[in-house]
């Protein structure tokens, strides 16, 4: 029986922490009391993406698009929208203009997107099959099962251009290509889903909210290079991901769709996870590789590459889920359909996971070639309390920062490449001026440091120098030498290390440098950090105008660092103190201020 | 170690049969282990590394390599403070001293009761919830100083 009205409830994490199961069974109760559980369906969806304004619900036919949604609202939706046909103006997007923006489509947010990875995120019951192939789903492998052969495959996915998106962008046809070239026996198809970048969540959300799509691009990579037998490598942290996909195996198994002779051709495919256990490192391939294999992950270098030798000695392919994502659409609807989207050299779509100082944090989807200006200010809204724009940071530990004069740069693998950053997995965080660059290169290479595996010098000690030559600087020991060093030591890293991770780690003290030497300058010439956030370069100073001379704060300092008489203007020797401000807090004149 | 043994469960052994002739096994019943016990206790890594036939070695080479396996027990409630990239720009590291003042603890310590621990997590693909901590899988999003009184004493009543 076909529903007349369906309820979209958002499942993704954020939304789910912040109320969206309490919504669900608000909606089943108000439904069953209202005697509208025939005709109103609830769905839990995956992940809708606008995970700033959440939990979010959909009310379909209408599209309608309610945001920050309480189980309290749910009555009144019930009441208003599905009994009376009104909508609830006060829970749209901007009420204000509630006419205007009851629809996604009508959404700044969501106007600039192009969904092919994430088609189906926020559509369909990700813990049904059935959802999954009703928006044609597993169509695809049965293509590529009975009217193609594995060559074309290939030929299809290279002429598609599609490249990886886990970070370096190697062109998957040419990927699978390799595979398929060697002899015949057994070989291996992974799929990297240890999404390790601190501060991206695009895989979590594709596996949340459409586990079946990398199962499908599994299998139809599974016929291309002649493998019967795949993993997925899936971080630990993701319960809800590994809930979903362990629970998409079981249903592609019952269908026939995994295990022997798929659909009753002579084409035998299996999956089986593995769980990652928290090691960045393991993104690379022949460190995940490794871990599969039960090992400490630490990589090996390369060639022999995995395409030629891979897990247990067997040519395996490794593709990232964003990748893997792909695979389906462009099967079905071919390759120069796909290969339309895009720039000249990377086509398609990117997922960012937009964060930071933006207003409208999320989950988003454009055509690679859009530029920095239009994902921060059109779909992410500009930033976050009246502050100003100062840099952008793509791809995580191993990227770099982007300053304002490249904000119209046409993203793809190359342009971002030449202005000093990578592409990445898909993380884009967004800073302000409250925002020290010294600091973050020293937030990222803590990370590098902690997570380097230490099998190569370059990468191990390397990382350890430079984060102890940036602590000198934000510390204020720093001199002009410094600098000097810390490129030559992220030359020798680049060129060195064994793998991506060391290779690089540098980037972004190379390209904090390279656009903001100056703020470098100012912390070791002037001693001064002009976003405050290096604690140690802080001063405080007492404003003689307002200080009455009450003696509160030289009484509450923990260092003696004041000094003066009753009733006279009070003095802080910087050398003395420790910056802890609580003279600053003590002060009732407000005349203690520090910058 | 931290002094108390403990003995390998049925379901753990019954575990390792199962996955016993699989490749690269290890991992898989280091994670089983974890799960049930809340850390990897001594004497449960020396059965293992007998029943798999792994060095014990071996076993303890992948466990401090990976982040995720702890050699020690720890509290009822474990507080992950998220120190991604977007909570970290959003304030998540006040939020972690915060706790650690509260509490009397630092990070990977755990409070006398046996009732918190604090660590410090990578992304935990809540950035749209930034500064966020995990406690018992249960998500805390848009986190500020001031809320982390009231987190603990909601947490110590439940006990």
């Amino acid at each position: 029986m076909a529903y007349e009205s369906y309820i979209l409830v958002c499942g993704g994490t954020a939304c789910f922490s912040g109320g969206g199961d309490k919504i669900i069974e608000e909606f089943k109760k108000q439904l069953a009391d209202a005697g509208l559980t025939e005709k109103v369906q609830v769905v839990a969806t995956g992940c809708l993406g606008f995970c700033e304004q959440g939990p979010i619900v959909k009310v379909l036919p209408q599209g309608t698009f309610y945001v920050q949604v309480k189980a309290d609202d749910v009555k009144e939706i019930v009441n208003e929208h599905l009994i009376k046909g009104r909508v609830v103006q006060r829970l749209c997007y901007d009420p204000a203009q509630a006419k205007n923006h009851v629809a996604e489509a009508n959404i700044p947010f969501y106007q600039k997107q192009y969904r092919i990875v994430l088609r189906n995120c926020g559509v369909i019951d990700p813990e049904k099959i059935e959802d999954y192939i009703a928006r044609d789903g597993y169509k695809a492998i049965e293509k590529v099962l009975f009217e193609m052969t594995p060559e074309q495959v290939v030929e299809e996915i290279l002429k598609s251009g599609l490249r990886g998106r886990g970070g370096a962008g190697f062109p998957t046809g040419m990927k699978w290509k390799f595979a398929q070239a060697q002899p015949k026996g057994q070989k291996y198809m992974v799929c990297n889903a240890d999404e390790g970048d601190p501060g991206a969540y695009m895989d979590r959300s594709t596996l949340e909210g459409d586990p079946h799509s990398i199962l499908e691009a599994m299998i139809i990579a599974g016929y291309a290079i002649g493998a019967n037998k795949g993993y997925i490598y899936i971080r630990a942290e993701y319960p809800l991901a590994i809930h979903r996909l362990e629970l998409a195996i079981k249903q592609a198994r019952e269908y026939g769709l995994l295990g022997e002779k798929i659909l009753g051709s002579e084409h035998d495919f299996d999956i089986e996870l593995r769980l990652g256990a928290g090691a960045f490192v393991c993104g690379e391939e022949t460190a995940l590789l490794q871990s599969i294999e039960g090992n400490r992950g630490m990589p090996k270098p390369r060639p022999p590459f995995p395409a030629v030798k891979g897990l247990w000695g067997c040519p395996t392919v490794i593709n990232n889920v964003e990748t893997l994502a792909n695979i389906p659409v462009i099967i079905n609807k071919g390759a120069d359909w796909f290969n339309k989207i895009g720039t000249a050299t990377t086509k398609g779509t990117k997922v960012f996971a937009l964060t930071g100082k933006v207003n409208n944090s999320g989950l988003i989807e454009v055509p690679m070639g859009t530029t920095l200006r239009e994902i921060i200010f059109d779909i992410g809204g500009g930033i976050r309390g009246g502050h100003k724009f100062k840099a952008a940071q793509t791809g995580g530990p191993s990227g770099g920062i982007i300053p304002p004069q490249f904000l119209d740069t046409a993203i793809d693998f190359e342009s971002l490449a030449k202005i000093g950053s990578i592409m990445g997995s898909g993380g884009l965080i967004v800073m302000d001026e409250t925002d020290c660059v010294v600091d973050i290169a020293k937030f990222y290479l803590d990370f590098t440091v902690d997570e380097s595996c230490g099998k190569c010098a370059p990468c191990r000690i390397g990382g350890r120098k430079l984060l102890n030559y940036l602590n000198k600087i934000s510390e204020g020991r720093g001199v002009e030498d410094d600098i000097k060093q810390l490129e030559a030591i992220s030359d020798s890293m680049c060129k060195a290390s064994l793998c991506g991770l060391g290779q690089t780690a540098s980037n972004p003290v190379k390209s904090t440098l390279r656009y903001f030497k100056d703020e470098y300058l100012e912390h070791i010439n002037d001693k001064k950090c002009r976003s405050g956030k290096c604690s140690k370069l802080v001063q405080y100073k007492i404003d003689a105008e307002k200080c009455k001379g009450c003696t509160l704060c030289a009484r509450k300092c923990p260092a003696n660092a004041i000094t003066g008489t009753v009733k006279q203007p009070h003095v802080i020797d910087t050398q003395k103190c420790i910056k802890c401000g609580a003279c600053e807090a003590a002060c009732k004149f407000g005349a203690i201020s520090h910058g | 170690m931290n002094g108390t043994t403990e003995q390998m469960t049925p379901e753990i052994r019954a575990f390792i049969e199962e996955w016993k002739s699989k490749p690269g096994n290890l991992i898989m019943v280091l994670h089983k282990v974890q799960q049930t016990y809340g850390y990897i206790p001594r004497d449960v890594a020396i059965e293992t590394s007998k029943l798999l036939d792994v060095p014990l070695a071996k076993i303890y080479g992948v466990v401090t390599f990976y982040n995720f396996f702890k050699l020690q027990k720890a509290g009822k409630y474990i507080i992950q403070v998220c120190l991604g990239t977007a909570c970290y720009l959003r304030g998540g590291d006040d939020v972690i001293k915060e706790f650690e003042k509260q509490l009397g603890i630092g990070v990977n310590g755990t409070t006398a009761d046996g009732l918190f621990s604090i660590e410090a997590v990578r992304c935990i693909g809540c950035c749209g919830l930034a500064p966020a901590a995990v406690i018992n899988g249960e998500v805390h999003g848009k986190l500020t100083t001031k809320d982390v009184a009231g987190i603990i004493a909601k947490y110590r009543e439940l006990g």
